[in-house]
């Protein structure tokens, strides 16, 4: 988000409670700070442009019918965002009707996003985290969030038993969780 | 993490929705007793949201943004409900000692009173905005649907103009909405059926997938038909369609029979 655009100043809960008066200028604001963070991550699980404009739209929309359904004192936007952008994409992939409501999703994130440059810095230590993961761990970790498989199909995938699998993916988030708190 | 050993890994699963079958049953058991354990989940989960945002893509094309301004600017709001965090603040008078509860009832009452003349009369003005809302579309609504009758009436004389001189043609209008699965299809000039024959008509996937029936149908005497939202699977982007000569029992499963009218895209 450019430091020019004017509407960086305002709150992202400024704006959801804007919306929730029915104001479109505020919609239009929302939109254009968090769309590519919802179409980047719709498009990484999907791969394919047009659905993942489907669920762009489709998430906007449920946010303008239901601006409530967001609940600052327990996520930031961003996340929670993302969070839902996953499942709903998930949710395509496998071709099935969402499986939870967005006013159910509830993300605890610790770290500061309020901002780009919080945000930035934070996704900066995500990545490392990544990239210094051995490639077997990232990759099953991966195919988990990203492809939606359960832990049995990415065993049959990788041909690797299922504890190994699990253990792969729990060493995965551990140390994620140990980048992040540094 | 402070969470039990022996529930950890499935933990990690169960945040990434990878875990099934019976040990995922164990853990939402495991989960319903244990704030230990469901307080990790969360952490996972906001750690993964984390996953979620290191995804750098394009950004989104303009037209999506324009679907979507074009989408509320016709839609109508319906009452919207409050934020869930402030749907669950109740009981906060119980941290005021009794004294101060009563004093604060009292002007609390007042300013209820006063508020509730204010939002009557925001109520009246809504409620007369809604309802002049209501007939307008209900105004609208009446036009589709005569619009729509008159398409699918079959007493409606359904003529078509070709240049002067040429035979009419069987010619088919497939209008196909892939978001709501919405497909209507017009025929018209179809040969009449032969003995134990019927058109079938086909969707044909972009992505190269096999054909999806997509209805049987006879045309009436003078060769027209009409198929409105056969069933069809979730989100399939169409390359064609195009309607084919089959046995009465139709060809479920791929197209068999002769092609009548195929589809030359717009």
């Amino acid at each position: 988000m450019p430091s020019a655009d004017p509407n960086a100043m305002t709150s992202d809960l400024a704006l959801v409670t804007a919306i929730r008066s029915d104001d479109q200028g505020a919609m239009t604001a929302l939109y254009d700070r968090y769309s590519p963070i919802v179409y980047s991550v719709a498009l990484r699980v999907l791969q394919d442009t047009g659905a993942a404009e489907d669920v762009l739209q489709d998430i906007f929309m449920q946010l303008w019918r239901n601006p409530g359904a967001f609940d600052a004192s327990r996520g930031n936007l961003a996340a929670w965002l993302a969070v839902i952008a996953r499942n709903r994409a998930i949710d395509a992939l496998r071709r099935r009707r969402p499986e939870s409501d967005i006013e159910d999703v509830v993300v605890s994130v610790e770290h500061d996003l309020a901002s780009e440059a919080d945000r930035s810095r934070t996704m900066d230590k995500v990545r490392g985290a990544l990239q210094a993961m051995p490639a077997p761990q990232r990759s099953a970790l991966e195919m988990a969030y990203f492809e939606g498989l359960t832990h049995s199909q990415i065993a049959g995938k990788t041909g690797e038993p299922l504890g190994t699998i699990k253990t792969r993916i729990r060493a995965g988030l551990l140390a994620l969780r140990k980048v992040l708190a540094v | 993490m402070s969470v039990h050993e022996q529930f950890a890994e499935d933990l990690a699963l169960y945040a990434l929705g990878s875990l099934d079958g019976a040990e995922c049953h164990a853990l939402e058991k495991h989960l319903d007793g244990c704030a230990s354990c469901r307080r990790e989940l969360e952490l996972l989960r906001g750690d993964l949201s984390l996953l979620a945002l290191t995804t750098a893509g394009p950004k989104p094309p303009a037209r999506a943004r324009q679907r979507l301004m074009s989408a509320i600017a016709n839609e109508p709001r319906l009452p919207v409900a409050a934020p869930a965090s402030e749907r669950q603040q109740r009981f906060w008078w119980t941290a005021l000692g009794w004294p101060a509860f009563r004093w604060a009832a009292t002007a609390a009452l007042v300013v209820v009173c006063v508020g509730l003349l204010r939002q009557n009369s925001t109520l009246r003005q809504d409620l007369a905005s809604l309802r002049a809302r209501f007939t307008d579309q209900g105004s609208k609504l009446e036009q589709v649907n005569e619009v729509v009758a008159t398409l699918l009436d079959p007493d409606a004389q359904k003529i078509e103009l070709v240049a002067v001189g040429n035979k009419p043609q069987p010619r088919g209008k497939a209008i196909y909405q892939r978001r709501n699965r919405n497909l209507i299809f017009f025929a018209s000039n179809l040969p009449p059926l032969p003995a134990e024959k019927i058109y079938e008509l086909w969707l044909f996937p972009a992505n190269g997938g096999a054909p999806i029936a997509a209805g049987l149908f006879r045309p009436d005497a003078r060769g027209s038909a009409t198929v409105v939202n056969p069933p069809l699977p979730e989100g399939v982007e169409a390359k064609n369609f195009a309607v084919t000569l089959e046995p009465e029992s139709g060809s479920h499963e791929s197209p068999r029979g002769t092609p009548v009218i195929v589809g030359v895209g717009e």
